[in-house]
């Protein structure tokens, strides 16, 4: 079993203001109205520190990392 | 053949019922008539779990669906019925309140439910309160009801944390549509919930509720209603959050689970009526109907209503289509409730079945630029 | 000022809203570290005469009660707002947001204090200095006054909440 970590949007706190989408364009993406797409759930290793930082720069605190134990 | 509708009045005192009544409901395979269609036995037995004697049942009869009136026709002529089936809830999910949310519009059933309670036992008479439910769309959805009952707001909430762990005064909640309740009821008393209530709208020449018997073809049930007025052009099964089907296969579709009845309207589009007008239509009050929360919601699906009036309007540049496939896409699963999904699932299903009429609207404002 | 750009949400194609958030933080610690440098050294410095206790409490002190005494309510309110931000993950967003708003208070106390106690407040280049901070955090705030709401989805939220709105009635 291995930890993923997922990023989870709340979707009523966000009020679209991109920097998670400025620091993980990896991962996400803004829609016509600034709000996030989450390409990907599930984030990569590497991206790790940058996901932890998008999380403590959410002026609104509306993103989290939330970790899953995934069965192999 | 247990049928709601025919069913007496009043029936004798409850059958004790415990925990393992919930075998029944899951072997029944009664799934929720709320429009979800959720399987009953399951989020029985997730409230049970955690219940501890806290438990507290919502019933609901908000529909706030516009053309959907089988949950105010159950409550103004079978109240005890529903009744019934909140208080076996309350039995088997020892729960300490029964709260009755019901449409603050539906003057006759909320009196008749009320003089109902009048006439039950004192022990059951005191689990009840009464809540008014705001006449909105989305007053009617498990998160708001429970919100509103605790905050006194009816918008949905994200959904953590679920009903069945803490929801009315944080305790485990069970939020169940009439209709469903009402099974209940007829499966305590030794009943197989064969029937299902659907209402009928539109190019028919009866509307209004029909009870028809699971696995009923919609042609069937159409002819048990009284007919069509004129052959429709669409027919729309499930309500705004349900999906437009051509007449031809629509009539052999048996109303049954896997039809995605959602809340059970049957829309049927009189052959002089434009697809795509009406589409747009639905779409600009699905988007009214937003509760502003969430962006993705409240821009995409004004966006997407605004597309498809530009369409319906034949005053597309051209482009609107690609964007209405773009966005629908882009916007579902991204509010904090179903309702963005939902209507985007009405769309994908116009865009699918009216493709050639949103084709030719969207090309006619260039044909007569160039005539 | 950061704190105003990044509620008004300012940013450019070589400027991102990060940077705006990562500036304003990192600049705010430091200025937590170069304060307590700067109370650290007055405390200690044999010329000044003042104990621990007037750092640490204010108006306490026999040198200009009063201004110092500025100084050490815009630190300890400094220190609120510094301490809330470390651990804004635990408070939730409204109640960091409502002690946040203390930086209006701590700035200005701050700056009066340094008018009020500086030996050198009159001197040429502590004057400008003084003046293009007050000029700096001034057209911010009014630009902060001025512009509104910064959430797109606030009128039609209000709109929606109040229709579906029953708390009087229960």
């Amino acid at each position: 079993m291995s930890p993923q970590h997922r990023l989870v949007v709340d979707r009523i706190k966000c009020d679209g203001r991109g920097l998670c989408a400025e620091l993980l364009p990896e991962l996400i993406r803004l829609d016509d109205w600034g709000y996030p797409i989450v390409k990907s759930e599930s984030v990569p290793v590497h991206l790790l520190p940058l996901a932890q930082r998008a999380v403590e720069d959410c002026p609104v605190l509306a993103i989290a990392l939330r970790r899953s134990q995934v069965k192999k | 053949m247990t049928r709601l509708l025919d069913s007496p009045e009043r029936f004798g005192p409850l059958p004790q019922l415990g925990v393992d009544f919930i075998d029944a409901i899951e072997r029944s395979g009664l799934v929720g008539r709320g429009g979800a269609g959720f399987p009953v036995g399951t989020k029985w037995r997730a409230v049970a779990q955690r219940s501890g004697g806290r438990a507290v049942i919502v019933v609901n009869g908000a529909e706030g669906e516009p053309r959907s009136q089988k949950d105010r026709l159950l409550m103004t002529t079978r109240p005890h019925l529903v009744l019934d089936g909140a208080f076996i809830a309350a039995r088997v999910l020892r729960a300490r309140r029964v709260i009755l949310y019901i449409g603050e519009r539906h003057e006759k059933a909320r009196h008749a439910m009320l003089r109902a309670l009048r006439e039950r036992t004192e022990p059951e008479r005191g689990l009840v309160t009464l809540a008014a439910a705001p006449g909105r769309y989305v007053a009617g959805a498990e998160t708001a009801a429970i919100h509103f009952l605790n905050e006194g707001i009816a918008t949905p909430t994200t959904a953590q944390p679920l009903p069945f762990e803490q929801g009315v005064d944080r305790a485990p909640t069970l939020v169940q549509n009439v209709e469903t309740l009402a099974h209940i009821a007829l499966i305590a008393r030794g009943g197989t919930p064969s029937s299902t209530l659907v209402t009928l709208a539109g190019g028919v020449a009866r509307p209004g509720v029909l009870e028809v018997e699971l696995g009923t073809s919609i042609g069937d049930a159409v002819r048990q209603g009284g007919g069509v007025t004129e052959r429709p052009k669409a027919v729309l099964v499930g309500g705004y959050f349900g999906s437009w089907m051509e007449p031809a296969e629509a009539w052999k579709l048996p109303l049954d689970h896997r039809a995605r009845l959602g809340c059970g309207v049957i829309g049927f589009l009189p052959a002089s009526a434009c697809p795509v007008c009406e589409t747009a239509g639905i779409m600009r009050y699905l988007a009214a109907e937003s509760s502003a929360q969430c962006g993705p919601c409240f821009f995409g699906l004004r966006a997407l209503a605004d597309g498809c009036t530009r369409i319906a309007d034949n005053s597309s540049d051209g482009r609107d289509l690609s964007r209405l496939h773009r966005w629908v896409d882009e916007v579902p699963g991204r509010g904090a409730c179903r309702h963005p999904d939902g209507a985007v699932m009405f769309l994908s299903s116009a865009l699918r079945v009216f493709g050639r009429e949103f084709a030719s609207h969207e090309g006619a404002h260039d044909l007569r630029r160039t005539a | 000022m950061l704190g105003i750009l990044t509620v008004l949400r300012v940013q450019s194609p070589s400027w991102p809203r990060f940077l705006t958030t990562g500036l304003h933080r990192n600049l705010a610690l430091m200025t937590v570290v170069f304060l307590t440098l700067h109370i650290v050294t007055a405390v200690i410095d044999p010329f000044t005469h003042l104990g621990w206790a007037a750092a640490l409490i204010p108006f306490s002190s026999y040198y200009r009660t009063f201004w110092l005494g500025l100084g050490v309510v815009s630190f300890e309110l400094l220190l609120a707002i510094v301490v809330t931000s470390l651990m804004r993950g635990f408070l939730g967003h409204n109640a960091w947001r409502a002690i946040h708003w203390l930086t209006y208070a701590a700035w200005p106390v701050g700056v009066l204090h340094g008018v009020g106690t500086g030996t050198d407040t009159l001197s040429a280049w502590m004057l400008a200095i003084t003046a293009a901070c007050i000029a700096a955090v001034g057209v911010a705030t009014f630009f902060r006054l001025t512009s509104g709401s910064t959430d797109p989805l606030a009128t039609a939220r209000a709109s929606f909440r109040t229709a579906v709105d029953r708390r009087e009635v229960r």
